[in-house]
Parts: C-alpha cells; sequence; structure tokens
C-alpha cells in the first residue's frame, strides 16, 4: 500500500475581545449568577488591544513567523515581553482582527441569519477589499447592512448581539421559532466555527499554491455540533468549509472526539490517501467561542491580560507520496483503547510505547514530540501547570523504565525532544497539530527524521462514559521513494514462484 | 496505618495529571475509606 504524505498546513488566530466577553462561558456564568462582580467589571482593562496580540511571541510562533524554540530565550510571563514583530501574517497563516472577522461571519452565513449595522458593514467592507484571501464575490455578500434599530429590535427577541469595540453592530437570528439546537447562540457559535475554519482554509490553500479543484475530500474536526431538533449533532461542517472555499470536487464529513479529534482526523485522512481512496484530503477546524477566557479570573487575580482571547484555527494537507513531503506512518499509531486504564503509565505505555516498539524504536529515536502544545503562560497562572513539559515529563520517566534513557538524562531527555507550548487553549486547536507546519520543514530541510503527534481528548465531559481518549502518529522524513502498486516486489515474486514450483511438483508427481 | 484510613474522600483528578479513576484504585486498597464523589476534570 502507498503512503500519505504531510503536505503543507495553514494556521490562524482570531483577535476577538468582545467574544470573550460576551461568548466566553466563564464570563457568561459569572453575568448569570453574578452580574455585579468584581471580575466582570475588571474585564475591559484587562483585554489586550490587537497590536499586542500581533507581537505576542506564542502568536507569532502560531503563524510561523518565530519557530517554537525561538520562546525559550522569551522570559517569561511572554506577555511581558512582546516581539518587535508587527505583521499580523506568517509564513502558514494570519491574526485577524474583530471587525474583519465579524465580516468574514457574515461572508459564511447563507441563511441571512446575520445581520450588521450599515456604518460597520461599510467600514468592513473596506477593510476586507485589502485583505489578500477575500474575494469581490464574498465582500459584495455582506451587502449594504441594516438600520440599527431593525437590530436593536431583533436583539430585544432575545437574538444574539455582536459587538465591536463596546459597541453593538450587528447580530445572529435564531434559525427556528423554538428548536433549541437552532437558536441565535447555537447559531453564533457554529458560524464562528464555520468563518474561522474558512480563513484556515483559506489560508492553507493561498500560502502554499494549492490548486483548490484537486482537493477531494474534507474532515472538519472542530469541537461545535450542527443539526436540528431531530439531528442535534448531524453535520456536516466540513463539507460547508468546502463550499465557502470553492472546493467544487470535494465531499467530506466531520469526525468528533473532543480535543483528540485532529488525531484522528489526521489518522483518518492519511488512511484514506494511502488507501487510495482520495488523492487530497484536508483535515481543517476553526475555533471555539465558549473557551475564550476560560482561565480569565486567575489571569485578573494575578493582574495579567486576559489571554485567551484568540479563537485558534488549522488546516492540513494531506495528499499522495510526491517522494519529498514528510510520510504519515498510518501504520504506526498509537490509541487509547477502552482496555487500556487510566494511570499515566497505562495512557504514556497506549499512545507513545505501543507505537515505538512496533517498530522497534526506542523514546530517543522520535526527534520531536508534539503533545498538548497549551500555551504556559495561559495555563501556569491558572494552576493547571505547563501541560507540554508536564506530558514529556512522563514519556522520559517511560523512557527511564524501559531503559532507553538513564535517569539524569530526564531534564535533557525533556528539552531535546520536546517543544515549549504555544498554541491558545482552544481544545481541540493545541492537540498535536500546531506542531504539523514546523513539523514539514523539520523533516525536509531540517535535520529530523521522526516526529510523533499525540492528541488526548476530554470525553467524560459529553457524560456518555467516564473514558477519556488519545491517538498518535508518527511522521517521518520521506526516503524518496514513490511505491508503485502495481509493481512486483520480491516477497510477492517469490511466492508466485513457489506456488508455480508446488504446483509443478504436484502435476508430476501425479503423472 | 494509613493517613486515610478511615476517611471519606472527595476525588477530583486531572486528565492531563492523575485522572480520578487512577486515584480511585489506588485507595480501594486502604481499608475503611469510602469515596463520596471521584471525578477527572478538563483544566485546558
Amino acid at each position: 500500500m502507498s503512503k500519505a504524505v504531510l503536505k503543507s498546513a495553514g494556521y490562524v488566530l482570531v483577535h476577538v475581545p468582545e467574544f470573550v466577553k460576551h461568548t466566553g462561558t466563564t464570563q457568561t456564568v459569572e453575568r448569570a449568577k453574578n452580574p455585579d462582580s468584581d471580575y466582570l467589571e475588571a474585564l475591559d482593562s484587562h483585554l489586550r488591544p490587537f497590536e499586542e496580540v500581533v507581537k505576542y511571541a506564542p502568536n507569532q510562533v502560531y503563524i510561523g513567523n518565530m519557530v517554537p524554540e525561538d520562546l525559550r530565550s522569551i522570559e517569561m510571563p511572554w506577555c511581558n515581553n512582546l516581539t518587535d514583530i508587527n505583521d499580523r501574517f506568517g509564513k502558514f497563516g494570519e491574526i485577524m482582527p474583530e471587525d474583519e472577522f465579524i465580516g468574514l461571519i457574515k461572508i459564511s452565513d447563507v441563511f441571512d441569519l446575520v445581520k450588521i449595522e450599515k456604518s460597520f458593514a461599510s467600514s468592513v467592507k473596506e477593510k476586507l477589499s485589502n485583505h489578500p484571501m477575500i474575494s469581490e464575490e464574498e465582500i459584495c455578500a455582506i451587502g449594504d447592512g441594516d438600520e440599527i434599530s431593525e437590530i436593536e429590535s431583533l436583539i430585544s427577541e432575545g437574538n444574539e448581539p455582536l459587538y465591536f469595540d463596546k459597541k453593538i453592530v450587528g447580530c445572529v437570528k435564531k434559525a427556528h421559532d423554538i428548536d433549541v439546537n437552532l437558536n441565535s447562540h447555537v447559531m453564533l457559535e457554529n458560524l464562528v466555527a464555520k468563518a474561522s475554519g474558512v480563513l484556515a482554509f483559506k489560508n492553507l490553500v493561498k500560502k502554499n499554491n494549492i490548486d483548490i479543484a484537486s482537493i477531494d475530500y474534507v474532515i472538519e474536526c472542530s469541537e461545535e455540533a450542527c443539526g436540528d431538533m431531530n439531528q442535534r449533532g448531524g453535520g456536516n461542517f466540513a463539507k460547508s468549509l468546502a463550499e465557502s472555499v470553492n472546493a467544487v470536487n470535494a465531499t467530506g464529513s466531520d469526525i468528533r472526539a473532543f480535543c483528540a479529534a485532529p488525531i484522528h482526523s489526521l489518522i483518518n485522512a492519511a488512511s484514506l490517501v494511502a488507501s487510495g481512496t482520495y488523492k487530497n484530503v484536508v483535515v481543517v477546524a476553526g475555533g471555539a467561542t465558549a473557551k475564550l477566557g476560560m482561565n480569565g479570573k486567575d489571569h485578573v487575580k494575578k493582574d495579567l491580560p486576559i489571554l485567551e482571547d484568540t479563537l485558534g484555527g488549522f488546516a492540513v494537507l494531506i495528499s499522495e507520496n510526491d517522494g519529498f513531503s514528510p510520510i504519515i506512518r498510518n501504520d504506526l499509531v498509537g490509541c487509547h483503547t477502552v482496555g487500556a486504564g487510566s494511570s499515566p503509565q497505562a495512557v504514556i505505555t497506549s499512545l507513545i510505547i505501543a507505537p515505538l516498539e512496533k517498530n522497534n524504536l526506542k523514546v530517543t529515536d522520535v526527534d520531536k514530540y508534539s503533545v498538548e502544545m497549551q500555551n504556559p503562560d495561559i495555563t501556569k497562572p491558572a494552576g493547571a501547570g505547563d501541560v507540554p513539559e508536564s506530558n514529556y515529563k512522563m514519556i522520559g520517566a517511560m523512557g527511564v523504565k524501559r531503559g532507553d534513557i538513564d535517569r539524569k538524562e530526564l531534564p535533557a531527555f525533556v528539552k531535546k525532544h520536546g517543544l515549549p507550548g504555544w498554541a491558545p487553549t482552544q481544545g481541540h486547536i493545541p492537540s498535536g497539530v500546531p506542531y504539523l507546519g514546523f513539523a514539514i520543514d523539520d523533516l525536509t530541510k531540517g535535520s529530523y527524521n521522526r516526529t510523533m503527534i499525540v492528541g488526548k481528548g476530554s470525553l467524560f465531559l459529553g457524560r456518555m462514559t467516564n473514558q477519556f481518549d488519545g491517538a498518535s502518529i508518527i511522521i517521518e522524513r520521506n526516503p524518496g521513494e514513490i511505491e508503485d502498486n502495481n509493481a512486483v516486489n520480491d516477497a510477492s515474486a517469490k511466492k508466485l514462484i513457489a506456488k508455480l514450483m508446488k504446483n509443478l511438483a504436484e502435476e508430476l508427481l501425479a503423472e | 496505618m494509613n493517613i486515610l484510613d478511615g476517611k471519606k474522600l472527595i476525588i477530583i483528578g486531572d486528565r492531563d495529571g492523575i485522572p480520578g479513576q487512577a486515584i480511585e484504585e489506588c485507595v480501594k486498597a486502604i481499608q475503611n475509606v469510602e469515596v463520596l464523589f471521584s471525578a477527572t476534570e478538563c483544566f485546558v
């Protein structure tokens, strides 16, 4: 069977301070329970301006203007030590400001659910006309906008407002009178996931000169559910994204597994390509409004900015073997099975050690592990520690237990085979996949030969199981040989000759 | 005597650290321990 390759990657962030205030669940729950709280009062003064978000080192890593290792030389908290980089566009993608994104939500809405105010529509159209990936046709789709009185009237009926710069600039209407799965809140969440997914998809295509007509399948792996009261998670975000980016020859489907979904999707995409079912598969996800400002209370308590102020998105292209791009070893996957157990040892064994053992590899034979790449600037002040570092320590500890490394080598192992985290805490977004863009360079132009991408998911949050989940996959430097499925290899030739000889011998004996 | 002997426990595990189920398994070995509540939370 052929191998699939990791061809290209795109990454986007969207700076959405007003969404933090009005749609992040930490804030909406606080508003419902304690509307006069000090936290809500302090929110505005802890939200960062767009310029600061662009200069924030982890964000510049996310869009590819810096490499993860650069973070090691910047003193933490990184939010107090901004870079000099003032470019919202990067090698892998971009950081989009909130007003442009509201315009993109309007463009992504095909059911006329999004209403935006006239003067705001005009200014957004002007800004987006300078965007390299938004077409004239898309800008026309924004329309002329609506009167603010009409929007205020819709909001008074319970529809979700859209804010920019502390003012109401629009709203998202409910898509059904009584269906809770189509109410304005759900439609807003889903349209945000769609629009940020579209932005990631567009950046993947534009930054890598991909022929959009060559894409034949899309797998979407965000954490939202779209459907109506008869099928709450019916889907299919994937096909809606393909439609929005004009991938006319593509169809697709959604994969859900909480934060582990991107790795499950990567495994599925590589298998679909390797089996010959599809030639070019895009794995894509947009961001989650609910998780914005999730740790905001701790950030405010420690007088830090609210660092969870961006939506994340990514898109990667998995294609047939081109003899150059890194090979996705869909035969070397790790998975946390139902019977695997929940101890850290059992989890690391199933996700990391099992695929290594399958190929007689040691933990040191993987140049870089990409685990849960959450930005520690966000998680440490909230008491959740440095998540990537803890994962690397656990992998190293298993290496010590197996005799792959000496106990004294553990700190060096963590540094050499690990990376500092840089991804926003958007659930599925930090889950292994932020490194894929860098992996392409490291496994082609760089000196690495093998990486492992690992994701975990908290399935228990859905209350269908107490299990959590995880998956991993190895990606390797391409040896430059392209398999020919029609060619007869040595083993099959020997088998064929042996069979013919056996038949001949039987015939001779019979005579 | 174990420090948890005769205690009632509330267990909050961490998906990226020690899950609640794993802690629960460990305390099963101790007599006179009652687990009142056990859960695993996701902090990211």
